[in-house]
């Protein structure tokens, strides 16, 4: 019963300590931070498209969530991360770290752009929405591959 | 007796043989020389393209359908840049590398100097000036199915574009893909002008999205997997491919896609409009550039498209 007891708690653990290891490795990180710059952007595209009404104070958050994903996602490309976790990163990061942190910078400061005098309606949105938006393209076009 | 005549019989044997070889031979590369001969576009229907009163306002349209500007103009290029056709960007492939040439109207750099019948035989026969085949790479298997009036629109709205001076070295193609009479060979294996699907009905709309994505926008080119040849796997029709650059895969855009199936078709036209997915990833890699172009038609062509790509045979 005790050495029943011993072995769930050693399992518990390790199981544990996978999570927490997998959910540290750049990969997962990375990913996690993207998905968060599409859901910020899906808010936004919902108004844009007139599926939701115009709520400025959640298209800040949305800018805000922009911004500060963005600025931690280019230090989660160690060497040793350019595989696994299912990565969707291209070499082509590690051949041009420059051009890409450049790429990560411009998105930032032109969300902060935003931020510092914030759309006042949805005409504000429609404005900024597209420009900011290119930046996703302009990045994934040379620095994503899909897997699938 | 059969000993002393064997041996003229048998030389004579071996005579004939070798008389039929060579026969057969030269048959062989008669045919080999018939079938890989360049065939130009017909007399009347090069007269039919000259007759038309071309409009370069509206080959722009025909321009960003055909997407021109995602290989020839330079990579990463944006806003007006993708109007200046300079060429020079590298396609990498199992046959080795092609230089995109300039198609700027430059006189000397570009094809300034063309006429109508040459472009015509180039878009829709896959001939350069001169007679010689022109490579795949340059997507005259899907542009075959263009209408007249949409060649005749597009080399008047090329005209209107900026020249370029740039000019660029050669194809670097491994032997024997290098020579260009074997092309002759691969036309007659994998070129026609019949339709990729066949439409159960009637439908302008989906007529339309068939036209642009089979024709024009030659979708299939990428998004369908090919043969040790280069053939289109037909029977595989927009099942998704390797990424020919590398590493990834070019997705499988069939109603029967596990990426895609969940997609509407307002969802494909949202995604060829703005560049976003349902669940707002955006697009990447050389799909950048085609989204680019698919932005710039009018809605109801993006629609047309996203409607042919619900009802194709899904895999």
């Amino acid at each position: 019963m005790k050495l029943r007891l011993i072995f769930t708690a050693a399992a518990f653990g390790i199981g544990c300590a996978t999570l927490a290891f997998a959910a540290d490795e750049p990969q997962k990180e990375r990913q996690e931070l993207m998905k968060g710059v599409g859901g910020a952007t899906g808010t936004m595209a919902k108004m844009v498209k007139g599926e939701e009404p115009f709520d400025q104070a959640a298209v800040i958050a949305a800018l805000e969530t922009i911004s500060a994903n963005v600025e931690k996602f280019p230090e989660l490309f160690p060497e040793g991360s350019e595989t696994g976790m299912e990565t969707e990163a291209a070499p082509a990061i590690w051949e041009n770290m420059e051009d890409f942190r450049a790429k990560a910078d411009k998105l930032q400061s032109d969300a902060d752009a935003i931020l510092a005098d914030p759309p006042a309606d949805l005409d504000g949105l429609k404005a900024v929405f597209g420009p900011l938006t290119k930046n996703c393209g302009a990045c994934h076009e040379t620095y994503r591959i899909k897997k699938s | 007796m059969a000993a002393a005549n064997g041996r003229p019989v048998a030389k004579r044997r071996v005579r004939l043989l070798g008389g039929l070889a060579v026969a057969a031979l030269i048959a062989g590369l008669g045919v080999f020389w018939a079938v890989t001969a360049p065939r130009a576009v017909s007399a009347e229907r090069l007269a039919a393209i000259e007759a038309i009163e071309a409009d370069p306002a509206r080959g722009e349209r025909v321009f960003w359908a055909g997407g021109c500007a995602s290989c020839h103009a330079e990579k990463e290029a944006s806003g007006d840049d993708r109007k200046r056709l300079s060429g020079g960007l590298r396609l990498t492939s199992d046959f080795g590398t092609f230089v995109v040439p300039n198609i700027s109207p430059h006189p000397d750099a570009g094809i300034g100097q063309w006429t109508l019948d040459q472009f015509s035989n180039a878009m829709l026969a896959g001939i350069a000036p001169g007679g010689s085949h022109l490579y795949p790479s340059f997507p005259y298997a899907s542009y075959v199915r263009m209408s007249d009036q949409d060649i005749a629109d597009l080399f008047a709205h090329i005209k209107t574009l900026p020249a370029s001076d740039a000019t660029h070295p050669d194809h670097e193609l491994k032997f024997p893909f290098s020579w260009r009479r074997l092309l002759g060979g691969w036309k007659f294996l994998f070129f026609d002008d019949a339709p990729r699907t066949e439409l159960a009905d009637g439908d302008a709309q989906l007529q339309r999205g068939q036209y642009l994505v089979e024709g024009p926008g030659h979708c299939g080119e990428c998004h369908t997997p090919r043969n040790l040849l280069g053939g289109l796997k037909t029977d595989q029709w927009l099942a998704g491919a390797p990424n020919p650059e590398g590493e990834g895969r070019v997705p499988n855009i069939t109603p029967g896609s596990p990426s895609l199936k969940s997609w509407s078709a307002a969802d494909i036209a949202y995604y060829l409009e703005s560049g976003f997915t349902p669940d707002f990833d955006s697009v990447g890699g050389s799909m950048v550039a085609v989204q680019k172009n698919m932005a710039e038609l009018p809605s109801a062509d993006r629609e047309a498209i996203a409607a042919y790509l619900k009802t194709v045979p899904a895999r």
